[in-house]
């Protein structure tokens, strides 16, 4: 029982420097807040815990660290002093975010203590997985993003290889889609199921001839899963769709959420019969949204053919 | 000279001429309002140096003029001919800047109107008490009383009293500015009244909480029902025009987009239904319009029904509802026909 209730729950560090960026993303994902909202949000205190459930049987266990210095100092000497005691935050950790200010004036500190923290993860939890996040991008020119990434990155992977970690990278920013990106894979990475998600997803395009199908968490609207009919039949046709869609109806449907809010509901579900393609947008059990989109072309479509078979499909979701 | 000048705008051209002192934020108004720009990034805008002028496409055809604040109007300019510009304009827009001094604003708004009403006296007045955003809300109404008083005052003491000014309190960080157009607009279209009766029949027939007509690319709705508009049922319709926008615009592939102009094309549809049994509702309409509705689907006794019964009942009531605004899509489609002829 103890190691079921353990393994469904996972520890997420939420790290970085102060300013950098962190509280605002966690309420964004998972407070819905509109980026516009984070202004208002001030300092962090210690650690802030937050418990959301996720997927029905998991829950993600958020620990938002305050990243003033006297804070940081405090969490690593606690952790290198007493290494058995209580406020030891780095024990049993299933994920690490070290955010990262782009705008920052001193990077070299901001690398040290990314590099004391995996020190100290190495000792406690060398299982963790650990992603980075270059947050703030918006601030840097479009052209020059990119490479300010990946001389940041291979920086960071140079760092984490002695503590034999691998680590993931993502340049985000609360502005744009890129946080929806970031923090979907991030979550991804913790479903231990996800391959009988893809499975069922798969049989179910079978039947139903979609031009793409995509899993939604429903509280946050972080992709969970997807399937893509052009993939497989063909490689060039998929290349016209948007790379970067996924993010972008997160985006959107979030932003939706939160205008019908002023109304003081919420939705369940959207039909939108456009130009080129029908999108259906409903509720396929307590935690998930299924979007499913059809083309125009090669099928007759019928709005109720459809939602029948999102019906008879949410049954293998219970 | 005035009948002249009326029949050159015969072409059912609608132009609204933007004024106001420099800074005051007509480029960032008109920015904001028909080009979709962010209002935090026109604190990057240039100030504007010419008269310019922008043409949009919509019910009616819309210019939008606007006038460089730091010109004095009362000079001869090589710019513009200011007897012809005001004879052919149908409403005078005058942008103040609450946050600032706003006396020597004012003068200027009452020699301006004095000027413009004497060469064109079917002009729409149309005062806007700009940057709100910035005022708490009790300042706001004090602002707004005392620049209307002023502005009655001066207007007298050049001895105008019969001119009709309206009011405004507006800001580009939140919808009270696409509010204050879209009445703006409304009173430019000849064909309103008739618009608003077709509304309110296709209310009465159905269970729609509310109906507007708007202007797809600049959120500004050119009609509504008669009954009283509430400013959060407003944004919720303004922002589902861009969910379904947004959403279908994912999906387009480059060689599908040449088909937009095609006649026969499906439009667009958009349907949502929402937790407390409302459902919203968009319907593209001719000319770049839409139709979005709150739509209140009342079950009745809902309690022997089963979920399949409501679900039934809910399809149905949208057939009708589909039925009925076809019906009004094509009698838009008539009167727009036999508008152009004029």
């Amino acid at each position: 029982m103890a190691v079921s209730s353990s393994s469904s729950r996972k520890k997420l560090l939420l790290m970085g420097r102060s300013g950098s960026g962190k509280s605002s993303m966690r309420s964004i994902i998972f407070s819905n807040y509109s980026a516009f909202d984070t202004r208002r949000l001030g300092a962090t205190m210690d650690v802030e815990h937050s418990n959301l459930r996720f997927l029905n049987n998991m829950t993600l266990n958020l620990w938002d660290c305050g990243g003033q210095d006297v804070f940081i100092e405090n969490f690593l000497n606690t952790s290198t002093n007493q290494p058995n005691s209580n406020n030891n935050i780095f024990k049993k950790c299933e994920v690490l975010i070290h955010v990262f200010d782009v705008e920052s004036k001193e990077v070299t500190k901001d690398i040290e203590i990314f590099q004391r923290v995996l020190k100290n993860l190495n000792q406690f939890s060398p299982q963790c997985k650990v992603f980075i996040l270059l947050h703030k991008m918006d601030l840097i020119q479009i052209s020059k993003r990119n490479e300010l990434f990946q001389i940041m990155f291979t920086k960071l992977q140079e760092i984490a290889t002695p503590f034999n970690f691998n680590i993931t990278g993502f340049a985000t920013s609360i502005w744009d889609e890129s946080l929806y990106k970031a923090w979907s894979s991030i979550v991804c990475s913790l479903i231990p199921n996800i391959s009988v998600y893809e499975k069922q997803l798969l049989s179910f395009n079978n039947v139903l001839n979609a031009k793409e199908i995509i899993l939604f968490e429903k509280t946050t609207f972080l992709v969970i899963s997807s399937t893509n009919n052009s993939l497989k039949n063909s490689s060039d046709s998929s290349n016209d769709l948007d790379p970067k869609r996924f993010e972008k109806i997160s985006n959107i449907i979030k932003t939706y959420k939160q205008s019908v809010n002023k109304v003081r509901t919420n939705f369940t579900s959207l039909i939108l019969n456009g130009l080129t393609s029908s999108i259906y947008l409903d509720v396929l059990n307590d935690n998930m949204y299924i979007m499913i989109i059809m083309d125009h072309q090669d099928n007759i479509n019928d709005d109720n053919l459809v939602l029948e078979n999102v019906k008879i499909f949410s049954k293998l979701f219970q | 000279m005035q009948s002249a000048s009326d029949l050159i705008n015969k072409d059912n051209k609608a132009t609204i001429l933007l004024m106001g002192l420099r800074r005051c934020g007509k480029s960032s108004i008109c920015k904001v309002v028909f080009h979709n720009m962010q209002p935090l990034d026109t604190l990057y805008l240039e100030s504007t140096s010419k008269p310019t002028k922008e043409e949009f496409k919509s019910l009616i055809d819309l210019a939008v003029m606007e006038l460089p604040g730091q010109l004095n109007f009362f000079e001869p300019s090589n710019f513009y001919d200011s007897e012809k510009l005001f004879s052919s304009i149908g409403a005078l827009v005058y942008v103040i800047d609450s946050q600032d001094e706003y006396l020597n604003a004012l003068t200027n708004v009452s020699m301006i109107v004095e000027y413009a009403y004497r060469i064109n006296p079917k002009i729409h007045i149309e005062v806007l008490i700009h940057k709100i955003d910035g005022l708490s809300e009790d300042f706001r109404m004090d602002t707004q009383r005392d620049i209307m008083q002023r502005v009655g005052d001066e207007l007298l003491d050049l001895g105008l009293e019969g001119v009709q000014v309206s009011f405004y309190l507006t800001s580009i960080f939140d919808h009270s500015i696409y509010e204050a157009f879209s009445r703006i607009i409304q009173k430019l279209i000849f064909e309103l009244p008739a618009l608003e009766n077709l509304l309110d029949l296709l209310i009465q027939y159905n269970k729609f909480e509310k109906i507007f007509l708007f202007d797809i690319n600049s959120k500004i709705y050119v009609a509504t029902d008669s009954s009283p508009v509430d400013i959060q049922t407003y944004e919720v319709c303004a922002e589902f025009i861009d969910v379904t926008i947004d959403l279908d615009g994912l999906y387009e592939t480059g060689a599908e987009k040449l088909l937009l102009e095609d006649k026969n094309n499906k439009p667009i549809k958009c349907i949502s239904k929402l937790k407390n049994g409302t459902i919203l509702y968009l319907h593209q309409m001719i000319r770049g319009l839409a139709l979005v509705a709150l739509v209140r689907i009342d079950n009745g006794d809902t309690s022997n029904l089963s979920q399949k019964e409501i679900d039934d009942n809910v399809k149905t009531q949208l057939s009708i509802i589909d039925h009925n605004v076809c019906v009004f899509k094509k009698s838009l489609e008539k009167m727009w026909e036999s508008s152009r002829i004029k």
